[in-house]
């Protein structure tokens, strides 16, 4: 299982890495933990490696009132053991903990991660739950692509072949919000076959800005609105946690594959939600 | 001081924690190329061509060889089988390559050898295979019947009379052993000697030789197999793949050294799969629980050709069905059928896992009919020490006759309640706890051992004081070095530190048989005793060397129990193993550190087996578990609870020892146990598990198929 | 194309294609077999060595990304021929078997340890859930592992 030949470059600012990404079957190299084995396979045999690890500023974690912005370098265990996040961000501190494994944790990133667009995995999920930005830039210059409308299938994105993504931008979360992280995995560590997130702010006992989002269970991650909507205007108690849950089953539409029915995942997905809103509600 | 029986720390670590392990990969020999395999990616169809011109002319690319080559005009070689061979097995002999036709996804149909392994690997893209798809059987059902074997005891047909029937369908799922080290091979070709060295053999060296000189038409002491560190056995790794033959071909067509080294996708689909069959079996008791008669039909999923030990698993599961139980009367009847997936091998515990599985489900439907403690309905069904040796059923094609040779059944089952807690634990039966349903369960099992012919050994006294012990038992890495040294040791009085061994490779002995049915202790440690026996006769007229031999006829039985407690939640499916307890009786034991070694670690690889590992294909007979990320097997984070006590209280007599082997038994009563433990947690529910894995889907389905049954 | 980064302590380098993995390039260029390939996509953790402090895949890495790196291997473990107290509780409790996923566990456990030389049982299983092992049920080497703590905390 050896790759298929290609070049290497390992450019040093933004500008030479999109005009690189322009060649001919050309892709990025971040921390290469999704990308190496689908070559390994030979499933991609790109002709042209862009290394990103030259490019000063990928690996920042900002924060500011407004937000928190993640470089595409930023690795899982930058996030894990940056202190602010736990706080700043913890949907996001409580889903990357159950991203892969130690070592794969010490070399991925955000910025693949989001490339890569598998439907189980948990940055993306966050992403598309907290309305985060994704950050681009291409030979036009930079913009912003929602991350509800940046997942558009399995492994499929709406980046451009010549466009990088630089960083995702979070907004700000306030300190009290609650929220609640579940998901189910054959093993640790493993792709969840669900996993389900959830927020709501609470207005004098009843929830608002419910927000429900899938992963695993689905093609790409993406909101639940049927569940928001169970959520919304209800105080959260154990009718309104199964009237979301039941909302949501009904609500998505999970494929059937070697490792699971769709029936099967359904039901997962609404008993994630269920216990991922039990909680939330406990939350103080 | 006797070192036998002292948990000896291992001579093998002191290299293999440094990172100075010589495994068949880490050999580099200069002017070496490398191979790899074209494999078939449909699972039936003729061959019309292949075309491999274009591959030929790629850069590095030395040759690329098919059945044209390997057989101008001719038949291409087979694999013969090296266990219970058979005249009517021989057409479903797998080809070293295919010719004509491929039967399976992943059956070699091109060598490529280059410069390196990866300009071999882009020049397989390059080849040109037009292969007209045919019909594929994937459902054993379906396919050919290569072998019907029966094992039978009595008169099976008492059933009839009998105050209690009950008849049941399980199955276990394909699986296999998956060893942390891919296969792999370097065959060197010396023409002015005609000498062929091979690297990397293992498990049974000599028989691979063997097979290897007639297929390519040379005397074997033309060929040396060199045995070095090898990452893992469990049964499968070691027989005659078609790579043993294939590689040596290329390396002396070459005239240079070619290495191949599995990759892992190869692994998966080409080493030998195990275990997957279904069975028919029924169970006829009387009216105090005393059970009078078992009856069944296992379908072994052969896959597509009868390989080296492929008689195995069939034979097995019919005469083991009974296992260590006191059962009068026994007929099984066991169906080798050929379907086009990958040829099955044996993987540690071969039929007996799932006989286990079959036989202690039954039991548990049948004890809960009669309204008996399972633990009493085993109890009573124990032979007694006084009943030792106890007759098993007689199995032919060939016919073989076994017994069980010496042993207290029962107090092992009592031992391991005991260590289990059982009594405290029952309380937990079948109760919600936190939203979890909790059940325990346990069983009763036996590892057969010893195979024999014979086992050879050589001692040499060295110039610097010490010995140099050479014995035909091979390393797999379950520490034989070590052990052998123990044994060496005692029985020439002199220190373990002075003792070096050597073993597998056919240059150390003129005969060897290798590591396989738990016999290397046995029958390895007995040829060491009998050499150091012959040369302490030596030494007093002089002589420096001596070799030694056992020969054995009569199996050993090791036998245990075990129990496990598992807490499953209905809403995910998920089963988390509480607790896992067994005791197991391996007769005299050498090194307990290294026995209770194999006892967890065949626990948690069985345990692999009930969860997790699968080896799926679609209708199509496509193979869909390539990678390691859709095979799943245990992580550190899956199993912690797992507790093994070795006994040796009941020495074997068949050896001067007093050893039974202590491989496998650790993962023989997994199955049956963790699955009555499934099924007592979820018996509120009406779910009866009949089929493995037990993964959270199937599990979560059961349950709620059994929610809706009135 | 050439890469230079240090091995275990001393300089190395090696004129390799892009396409070679630092596990290959470990192996087979500067023929340091400690390193074992198990998998060559990422799951098994037998290829697992520290770069510049932190366990990796090697099999997930260019050797090419190595460069200018500190790279340690099973190799550089040892003190001489003296076994480390890591390598030696793994010996002691017989944590290892056939010894091919045991490079990997070692690596592991050495960069966990000097991080967390206070990592408890639990934390140890998973983060050893990153590597597979065939032979052991893993009890031993969580055994092992634990029990090697003490020389990493009086080491800090």
């Amino acid at each position: 299982m050896k790759f298929a030949p290609f070049e290497y470059a390992a450019p040093s600012t933004l500008e030479d890495a999109v005009r690189l990404l322009g060649k001919e079957n050309a892709k990025a190299l971040a921390g290469g933990q999704s990308l190496l084995p689908t070559m390994a396979f030979r499933l991609a045999t790109p002709a042209l490696l862009v290394d990103l690890a030259r490019i000063p500023g990928l690996d920042r974690i900002e924060l500011d009132a407004a937000g928190a912005t993640l470089g595409a370098r930023v690795r899982w265990r930058d996030i894990e053991t940056d202190g602010r996040l736990a706080r700043a961000q913890p949907l996001l501190a409580a889903a990357i903990a159950h991203v892969a494994h130690y070592q794969i944790r010490n070399r991925g990133t955000v910025g693949g991660s989001l490339a890569h667009a598998d439907p189980a995995a948990e940055m993306p999920g966050v992403a598309v739950v907290c309305d985060a930005l994704v950050q681009v830039i291409g030979p036009n210059g930079r913009r912003d692509i929602e991350a509800g409308k940046f997942f558009t299938g399995a492994l499929s994105t709406a980046l451009a072949q010549d466009e990088l993504i630089v960083g995702v931008r979070l907004p700000a979360w306030p300190a009290t919000r609650r929220w609640g992280f579940e998901e189910f995995a054959r093993r640790r560590g493993d792709f969840a076959m669900a996993g389900a997130l959830v927020f709501y702010d609470d207005a004098d006992g009843k929830a608002t800005n419910a927000h429900v989002g899938v992963i695993g269970a689905c093609t790409r991650p993406h909101r639940v609105a049927q569940a928001e909507a169970a959520l919304n205007g209800r105080p959260i108690d154990d009718s309104t946690i199964q009237a979301a849950a039941r909302a949501a089953e009904r609500a998505i539409d999970p494929p059937s594959d070697l490792h699971a029915s769709a029936e099967y995942r359904r039901s997962l997905f609404g008993t994630l939600l269920e216990r991922a809103l039990a909680r939330a509600r406990k939350l103080s | 001081m006797s070192f036998v029986g002292q948990p000896m720390e291992r001579i093998e670590d002191l290299r293999l924690l440094r990172g100075r392990g010589q495994y068949v990969d880490d050999l580099h020999e200069p002017g070496a190329l490398y191979a790899v395999l074209l494999r078939s990616n449909v699972a039936h169809g003729k061959i019309v061509s292949i075309d491999a011109a274009k591959a030929r002319a790629m850069p590095g690319v030395r040759a690329v060889y098919t059945a044209d080559e390997v057989a101008p005009n001719a038949k291409v070689p087979t694999i013969p089988l090296r266990l219970a061979p058979l005249p009517q097995l021989v057409p479903y002999e797998q080809p070293v390559i295919a010719q004509g036709e491929v039967r399976y996804v992943g059956e070699p149909v091109a060598v490529v050898v280059a410069d390196t392994q990866a300009q071999a690997e882009d020049a397989l893209d390059a080849i040109e295979v037009n292969i007209e798809p045919l019909d594929a059987v994937v459902d054993c059902h379906a396919g050919a019947l290569a072998i019907k074997y029966t094992a039978s005891k009595g008169d099976a047909a008492s059933l009839a009379d009998c105050f209690y029937t009950r008849k049941e369908k399980f199955s276990v799922q394909r699986h296999t052993a998956v060893c942390m080290e891919p296969r792999g091979l370097l065959a060197k070709w010396d023409g002015a000697r005609t000498k062929l060295t091979v690297s990397g053999a293992a498990k049974v060296p000599f028989a691979t030789r063997r097979m290897l000189a007639k297929n390519m038409d040379l005397p074997e002491d033309c060929i040396d197999m060199i045995e070095p560190d090898v990452g893992g056995g469990f049964g499968v790794r070691g027989e005659f793949y078609p790579e043993d033959f294939l590689i040596p071909f290329a390396a002396r067509k070459l005239g240079r050294p070619v290495k191949w080294t599995e990759d892992r996708r190869e692994n998966l689909l080409a080493s030998n799969h195990s275990r997957e069959m279904e069975c028919e079996l029924e169970i006829g008791c009387a009216k105090d629980g005393t059970i009078v008669a078992l009856r069944g039909t296992a379908w072994v999923d052969m896959g597509a050709y009868m390989r080296a030990n492929g008689s195995i698993p069939p034979r097995n599961i019919a005469q083991f069905m009974s296992g260590p139980y006191r059962i009068p009367n026994v007929r099984i009847e066991s169906h080798a059928l050929l379907t086009n997936k990958t040829p099955v091998g044996t993987y540690r515990g071969p039929g007996r896992f799932e006989a286990d599985f079959f036989r202690e489900r039954l039991f548990d439907i049948a004890a809960r009919d009669l309204g008996f403690d399972p633990v009493e309905f085993r109890r009573r069904n124990l032979p007694l020490p006084s009943e030792m040796p106890y007759p098993l059923p007689t199995i032919q094609l060939p016919e073989k006759k076994e017994e069980l040779d010496s042993g207290d059944y029962a107090k092992a089952l009592e031992q391991c309640l005991q260590e289990f807690n059982w009594k405290e634990k029952l309380q937990l039966q079948g109760k919600l706890i936190d939203g979890r349903y909790h059940g325990i369960a346990v069983g009763c099992f036996i590892e057969g051992g010893a195979a024999g012919p014979r086992e050879n050994a050589r001692i040499v006294l060295d110039d610097d004081g010490g010995v140099s012990v050479f014995v035909g038992s091979a390393n797999v890495g379950q520490g034989l070095e070590t052990v052998m040294a123990q044994i060496g040791a005692d029985a020439l009085g002199i220190d373990f530190a002075k003792v070096r061994i050597f073993h597998g490779s056919t240059t150390h002995l003129k005969e060897g048989f290798g590591a396989f049915h738990s016999r290397s202790v046995v029958m390895g440690g007995s040829a060491v005793l009998d050499a150091a026996k012959n040369l302490k006769a030596a030494m007093k007229s002089g002589g420096r060397s001596a070799e030694g031999t056992f020969a054995n006829h009569h199996h050993t039985y090791a036998y245990g129990a075990a129990a496990a407690h598992v807490a499953v939640d209905p809403r995910t499916g998920h089963v988390q193993l509480v607790d896992y307890t067994m005791v197991e009786d391996i007769g005299r034991v050498i090194n307990p550190l290294t026995a209770q070694g194999q006892a967890v670690g065949a626990v948690v690889q069985g345990l692999g087996g009930v969860f997790l590992e699968h080896l799926q294909y679609d209708e199509d007979g496509q193979f869909l578990t390539a990678s390691l990320a859709d095979y799943l097997m245990p992580l550190a984070s899956d199993f912690p609870n797992i507790r093994a006590f070795i006994r040796g209280e009941s020495p074997s007599p068949h050896n001067p020892l007093g050893a039974k082997g202590g491989g496998e038994g650790g993962i023989v009563p997994v199955g049956g146990v963790v699955a009555n433990a499934v099924a007592a947690a979820l018996a509120p529910l009406g779910v009866v598990p009949r089929d493995l894995p037990l993964t959270p889907p199937r599990v979560w389905q059961l349950i709620n198929s059994g929610r809706r049954a009135p | 194309m050439k890469v230079e980064f240090q091995l275990n302590g001393k300089p190395v380098s090696a004129e390799v294609p892009a396409r070679t993995t630092l596990a290959d390039c470990l192996r087979h260029h500067l023929q340091n077999t400690g390193t074992h390939v198990g998998c060559e996509h990422g799951v098994c953790g037998a290829c697992t060595v520290i770069v510049d402090g932190a366990a990796v895949r090697s099999c997930l890495m260019l050797a090419v990304q190595a460069d200018g790196a500190r790279v340690t291997t099973v190799e550089g473990l040892a003190k001489g021929d003296e076994l480390s107290e890591l390598q030696k509780a793994f010996r002691r409790h017989h944590a290892l078997q056939c010894g091919f996923c045991t490079p990997g566990m070692l690596t592991t456990a050495h960069a966990l340890l000097t991080e967390e030389p206070g990592a408890d049982k639990e934390r140890i299983r998973e983060v050893l859930s990153g590597n597979l092992c065939r032979c052991t049920g893993y009890v031993p080497i969580v055994e092992a592992v634990y029990e090697a703590r003490s020389a990493y905390g009086k080491a800090k």
